[in-house]
C-alpha cells in the first residue's frame, strides 16, 4: 500500500557512515562544528536523516497521543476555569504534533506514512502515555511533572543542528511554560487542600513516579553510534544527564509540598548527584512493545479519528492537487 | 472492549478493532501552504511554518489556529509550498560579494575624517579663506565677486 505514497529517496539512501562521500561528509560536519544549522535542502548523511525522522516523528506521535490521557478529564475538570485551561493545553499538544510532523516531513517522510506507522504500531511514542489518568490528580501530575520532563528534553534538543526541528521546538517550549505553571497550580491546590485531596495527589504521584523515571529512557551505554549522534548534534544530552537535571529541579519542589516520593533510596549525594532506585526497565520494554494498560485504547482512539474524518478530507481534496515536501 | 475513558467506551468499539486497518493514501492530508505572520502593523510578514489544507481559505483558518493562537497577530498570508521557488543552499556563495561593493553600503561613506582635517587646517590658517559677496548693480541685476 505504500507504493502510492511520497517517499523521497535521496542519492545516498541506505548508506552507512563510512560509505558516504568523504568530501560532502567533511563539509557537513564542519558546518555543524561551526554552529551552523542544517536546512532541508542541504546534503546530509543518510544516518542523520534517518535518526532525525525517527526522533521527530516519535516526538510528534507523543504529542498527539499525550493529549489523550489528559483529554479524558476535559468533561470532568473541577470548575470552568480549569476546564478552559485544560482545553487550551490539549489543543496546544495537538498543535505541537502538527509542528513536529511538518519538521519531520521536510526530511522526506510524508505525513500519511507517519500516521500509518503510528496506527500500525510500527512507530513508537513516549511510553508514559500508555498509562491511565485515573483521577483528576493524575492529570495534574502529568501536566506538572511530565511536561517538566518534556521541557528539559525540548530545551536541550532545541540547541541541535537541524533547523526545522529547532524552530518547532522553540515555539513549543514557549507554550509549554503555561502547561507547567498550570500543572503546578493544580498540584499545589490539591497538596495544600483537604486530607482527601492530599491523599488523592499522593496516590497519583505514587502511580506516576515509575513512568516519570522511565520518561528520559534507559541508562546510556557508551557506543560509537551515540558518539556520532552527539557529534552531529542530533542527540544533545545523555538520558541520565536529563534525568539528573529533572530530579535536581523538581524533587525539592515535591518535597516542599510534603509529598512522599515512592523511592526510599532517593537522595542527593555529597557530589551533588542524585541516587535513586532504577525503575523497572523490563516493564518499560514490555509497555513500549504494546503490553501496557492503555496501548490498545490509545491507538483505537487515534484510529477512530483517522477513519471517521477520512471521508471529509477526501471530499475536500481537489483532483489537481500535488504534494511537495514543505520547505522549512 | 472496556476502556478507562468513558468517552471511548461510548464509541462501542468491537474487540477486534485494532486488527488491520485501511492505510492513509497519498494526499489524505492534502498539500502544504507556507504561513507568513505579521505581528503588528508596520512590521514585516515573517515565515513561521506550514499547514496542510485542501484550499487557501482553509489554510488561513488552520494557520490562525496554529500560528496566531497565542502570540500577537495582525495579518496572515498563506502561499502554496509548490508556488515558492527557493534558491539553492549549494549556491550560497552567490551572496558573497566577489568585489568591493562598499559603495552600495551606508558604511562605505565616511566623510568625517575629511571634515576634521579641513577644519583643523582652516583654524591654523594654512588654507586661504574665500567668501563670496553679492552685489546688485544700478539696473537691479545681481552679480557675485570673490573676495579673499
Amino acid at each position: 500500500m505504500y507504493g502510492s505514497l511520497s517517499i523521497v529517496e535521496y542519492d545516498n539512501h541506505g548508506k552507512k557512515y563510512h560509505e558516504e562521500d568523504p568530501k560532502k561528509l567533511a563539509e557537513f560536519e564542519a558546518r555543524i562544528e561551526r554552529g551552523e544549522k542544517i536546512e532541508p535542502m542541504d546534503w546530509m548523511p543518510y544516518e542523520y536523516r534517518r535518526q532525525l525522522i525517527r526522533m521527530i516523528e516519535q516526538h510528534a506521535h507523543s504529542e498527539i497521543i499525550g493529549a489523550l490521557p489528559e483529554g479524558t478529564w476535559i468533561t470532568r475538570a473541577p470548575g470552568f476555569k480549569r476546564k478552559l485551561a485544560l482545553l487550551a493545553k490539549v489543543q496546544d499538544e495537538v498543535g505541537h504534533a502538527q509542528l513536529l510532523y511538518s519538521a519531520a516531513e521536510t526530511l522526506g517522510k510524508s505525513r500519511e506514512e507517519m500516521i500509518n506507522d503510528l496506527i500500525s504500531g510500527k512507530s513508537k511514542y513516549s511510553n508514559v502515555f500508555n498509562y491511565p489518568a485515573v483521577t483528576w490528580a493524575d492529570s495534574a501530575i502529568i501536566a506538572w511533572l511530565i511536561d517538566a520532563g518534556a521541557i528539559i528534553n525540548q530545551v536541550t534538543n532545541a540547541k541541535g543542528s537541524y533547523g526545522p526541528y529547532c524552530r518547532a521546538l522553540e515555539r513549543i517550549c514557549y507554550e509549554e511554560s503555561f502547561h507547567l505553571k498550570y500543572g503546578y497550580d493544580n498540584v499545589v491546590h490539591l497538596a495544600t487542600g483537604t486530607p482527601t485531596q492530599r491523599q488523592m495527589v499522593q496516590e497519583a504521584l505514587n502511580r506516576w513516579w515509575t513512568p516519570i523515571m522511565h520518561f528520559f529512557g534507559p541508562p546510556d551505554k557508551a557506543s560509537v553510534h551515540s558518539e556520532i549522534l552527539m557529534k552531529w548534534q542530533v542527540k544533545m544530552a545523555s538520558n541520565d544527564a536529563m534525568r539528573q537535571e529533572f530530579l535536581n529541579m523538581y524533587v525539592p519542589k515535591i518535597w516542599e509540598l510534603e509529598l512522599v516520593i515512592p523511592d526510599p533510596n532517593l537522595k542527593k549525594n555529597s557530589n551533588g548527584v542524585w541516587e535513586y532506585t532504577e525503575p523497572d526497565w523490563d516493564e518499560f520494554m514490555r509497555v513500549i512493545n504494546g503490553d501496557g494498560p492503555c496501548n490498545k485504547e490509545r491507538l483505537a482512539v487515534r484510529r477512530v479519528a483517522e477513519e471517521k474524518g477520512r471521508w471529509v478530507r477526501k471530499a475536500l481534496l481537489s483532483p489537481t492537487e500535488k504534494y511537495v515536501t514543505p520547505l522549512a | 472492549m472496556k476502556f478507562l475513558d468513558p468517552r471511548v467506551n461510548r464509541l462501542n468499539l468491537p474487540k477486534e478493532y485494532n486488527e488491520g486497518f485501511e492505510e492513509a493514501q497519498e494526499l489524505d492530508q492534502w498539500q502544504t501552504y507556507e504561513v507568513f505572520h505579521q505581528r503588528s502593523r508596520g512590521e514585516q510578514h515573517v515565515h513561521v511554518g506550514c499547514v496542510h489544507a485542501p484550499s487557501a481559505e482553509l489554510a488561513l483558518l488552520f494557520a490562525k489556529e496554529q500560528y496566531a493562537r497565542r502570540s500577537k497577530c495582525t495579518n496572515l498570508w498563506v502561499v502554496k509550498t509548490a508556488d515558492i521557488t527557493p534558491s539553492d543552499y549549494e549556491d550560497e556563495d552567490i551572496f558573497i560579494p566577489s568585489v568591493d561593493k562598499t559603495y552600495r553600503e551606508a558604511y562605505g561613506y565616511k566623510v568625517r575624517p575629511l571634515i576634521n582635517t579641513f577644519t583643523q587646517n582652516s583654524s591654523s590658517e594654512s588654507v586661504v579663506k574665500v567668501f563670496i559677496q553679492e552685489i546688485t548693480n544700478s539696473k537691479g541685476k545681481k552679480t557675485y565677486i570673490i573676495k579673499k
